[in-house]
């Protein structure tokens, strides 16, 4: 797949604190995850993406245009959907919508059209000609994912989407992620703190912390690794089980007598494992695949740049 | 599809012109200020006076009229009618931008919604000059456009020696009106920007012209100067078409120390923008 966002070098500072510094990754998956914690400088890279704040080193391309120098190219292939709230009272969400279109380059007729059809996507169909301003939080959260889509973008960049969202709310928004992201039509950032969030919607991520990356993690390839990892515990009395394991190709590693870790090759049916054991009469007791949820790659990513810091 | 069962989709279709976009702020913000009935009522009886205007010239002319009323002439249309012409349309057209101006950034401020603007092909520049334009029109349509047409009606009337004897006045009307509704946009925009309440922005307003002239008259009595003058805007715009239409003015500033104070003022109010429109604020920490 194409790289949706090349860092090269990124640095942002502000009054010569530097909140953003070298970032260098290249990031191309359907749904890529920003994540650390608060003040890490999630916010702040999407903004610079977005041309909101200068560049002090590097640069960064998205979809081949330069943050420096193309920022209107960039703006017209983006939606966005900002961490705070952002909404003009007085106007209803129809002809909010619809002027967010409008300035995005549809034709007024246009965005009349998709407005109705975004409000219809997100949940707020019924509560189209209401104003915004009488919005709950959820309602307004949607509100703005439907302008950051209503122009049919590339790219969404979502910033703490599910902020403030009770948990059906946020069950449903999560649910739009993954429809969107499943359309194939377009490609999603989304920042977050909530590892959860990420873990659910997003194939690739980039771990911040204070302005630093610590971590690029894909989550796919992480997910087809886990399953060639196996942790198994036995029970009978054979020696030589481990070495026969390891002639069937794979590598083991006993961390006790009866307990070993097993890596499996690309290869391996499974159930010559069980045939090996029941041929050397070894019951197998536990079997299980090794489980890196991203709150491990996250704690691992924390761990290892405080012993770096 | 049924609407409850439509999925995402992209838009394959057109895409307007860059440079369109900046009208589009413009079109929603006239919608908005012509919601209001009181300032859509204000706004047309700001044509009540170009429009006696029109008929006084056209009665100065007929004179069957005049002589059953044994007047040779109503009165002598030169620099001075013009001159205060703009003068009262001025004066509405303060009144119009305390009315207008504070409500057109204030809003986006007050909810935070400049991100959605500029976060679209829109720079902040487009920004300002739609929301601007709204100014401009409105101020333009009572001040410069109607002297213009009594201009052009007069010059009917009266023939092409008046017009060719009085054909300076064409680019003095424009430029006197144009310099005031340039403070007065920029101005209003400015504390539109910095205020997020529009009472409040609007009582500003207010506030710039008459206790800049108090504070101005304050600071000549106390420190025997006239640089306080330079305070007083509507003096200051007054002085500028003064100097334009070559009227006596009472005034111990200069038309020229006048235009450059104006548009110091102006590009001040320019500054105080660029300062704040903009998507995020970058607050020292």
């Amino acid at each position: 797949m194409a790289p949706v966002i090349e860092l090269e070098g990124l640095g942002v500072r502000f009054w010569q604190r530097n909140i953003l510094e070298d970032l260098r990754c290249t990031l191309s998956g359907r749904a890529v995850g920003l994540l650390g914690p608060n003040g890490a400088g999630k916010s702040t890279l999407i903004n610079t993406l977005l041309g909101f704040y200068p560049v002090a080193t590097g640069t960064a391309r998205v979809y081949g245009y330069d943050i420096r120098t193309q920022t209107k190219q960039i703006r017209s292939l983006a939606g966005y959907m900002p961490e705070i709230d952002c909404f003009i009272a007085h106007m209803t969400a129809v002809s909010f919508i619809r002027m967010m279109g409008e300035l995005s380059g549809l034709p007024s007729s246009a965005a009349l059209e998709r407005a109705h059809e975004v409000l219809f996507y997100v949940g707020l169909g019924e509560a189209r000609y209401r104003k915004l301003g009488t919005y709950s939080l959820g309602m307004r959260q949607l509100a703005k994912l439907a302008q950051a889509i209503v122009h049919g973008p590339k790219l969404v960049i979502l910033d703490e989407p599910t902020n403030g969202l009770d948990p059906p709310a946020r069950q449903r928004m999560i649910r739009l992620i993954h429809e969107m992201r499943d359309s194939r039509e377009l490609q999603i950032l989304l920042c977050s703190h909530l590892l959860r969030d990420v873990e659910e919607t997003c194939d690739e991520v980039l771990i911040l912390k204070a302005g630093r990356q610590v971590h690029y993690a894909n989550l796919e390839e992480e997910r087809r690794t886990n399953k060639r990892f196996l942790e198994l515990e036995t029970a009978g009395e054979d020696a030589g089980f481990a070495e026969a394991v390891e002639n069937l190709g794979c590598a083991c590693a006993a961390t006790s007598a009866k307990r070993m870790k097993v890596v499996l090759p690309e290869s391996f049916v499974m159930r010559d494992l069980y045939r090996l054991a029941e041929e050397r009469n070894v019951q197998i007791r536990r079997l299980n695949y090794r489980r890196d949820s991203l709150e491990d790659i996250f704690l691992k990513a924390m761990e290892n740049a405080n012993g770096r810091s | 599809m049924a609407v409850h069962k439509r999925s995402y989709r992209g838009y394959p279709g057109q895409l307007t012109p860059l440079w369109s976009r900046c009208l589009i702020i413009t079109r929603y913000a006239f919608k908005n200020v012509f919601q209001w009935k009181l300032l859509t009522s204000f706004f047309v009886a700001c044509f009540i006076f170009p429009l006696s205007c029109a008929v006084l010239i056209y009665v100065n002319h007929n004179t069957r009229l005049l002589s059953m009323f044994g007047i040779r002439s109503l009165l002598n249309i030169d620099a001075g009618f013009f001159f205060h012409f703009l003068r009262v349309q001025g004066s509405l057209g303060f009144i119009l931008t305390a009315l207008v101006g504070p409500g057109l950034v204030s809003p986006d401020l007050a909810n935070n919604a400049l991100p959605l603007y500029f976060c679209r092909p829109l720079s902040r520049t487009g920004y300002v000059a739609g929301k601007m334009l709204v100014l401009l029109s409105l101020l333009s349509l009572i001040t410069w456009v109607p002297a213009l047409l009594l201009f052009l009606i007069q010059s009917i009337l009266a023939g092409g020696s008046w017009m060719g004897a009085n054909l300076w006045l064409v680019p003095n009307i424009f430029l006197g009106s144009a310099i005031e509704i340039l403070v007065f946009s920029m101005l209003a925009l400015a504390l539109s920007a910095w205020i997020k309440r529009k009472l409040a922005a609007g009582a500003a307003l207010l506030g710039v012209f008459f206790f800049g002239a108090g504070f101005g008259q304050a600071a000549n009595a106390v420190l025997g100067t006239h640089k306080g003058d330079l305070l007083n805007l509507a003096g200051l715009i007054h002085t500028v078409q003064a100097h334009l239409f070559r009227q006596a003015w009472r005034s111990a500033i200069s038309g020229g120390s006048a235009w450059v104070a104006l548009l110091a003022v102006s590009g001040f109010c320019l500054w105080l923008l660029a300062r704040k429109v903009r998507a995020y604020e970058v607050v020292r920490g």
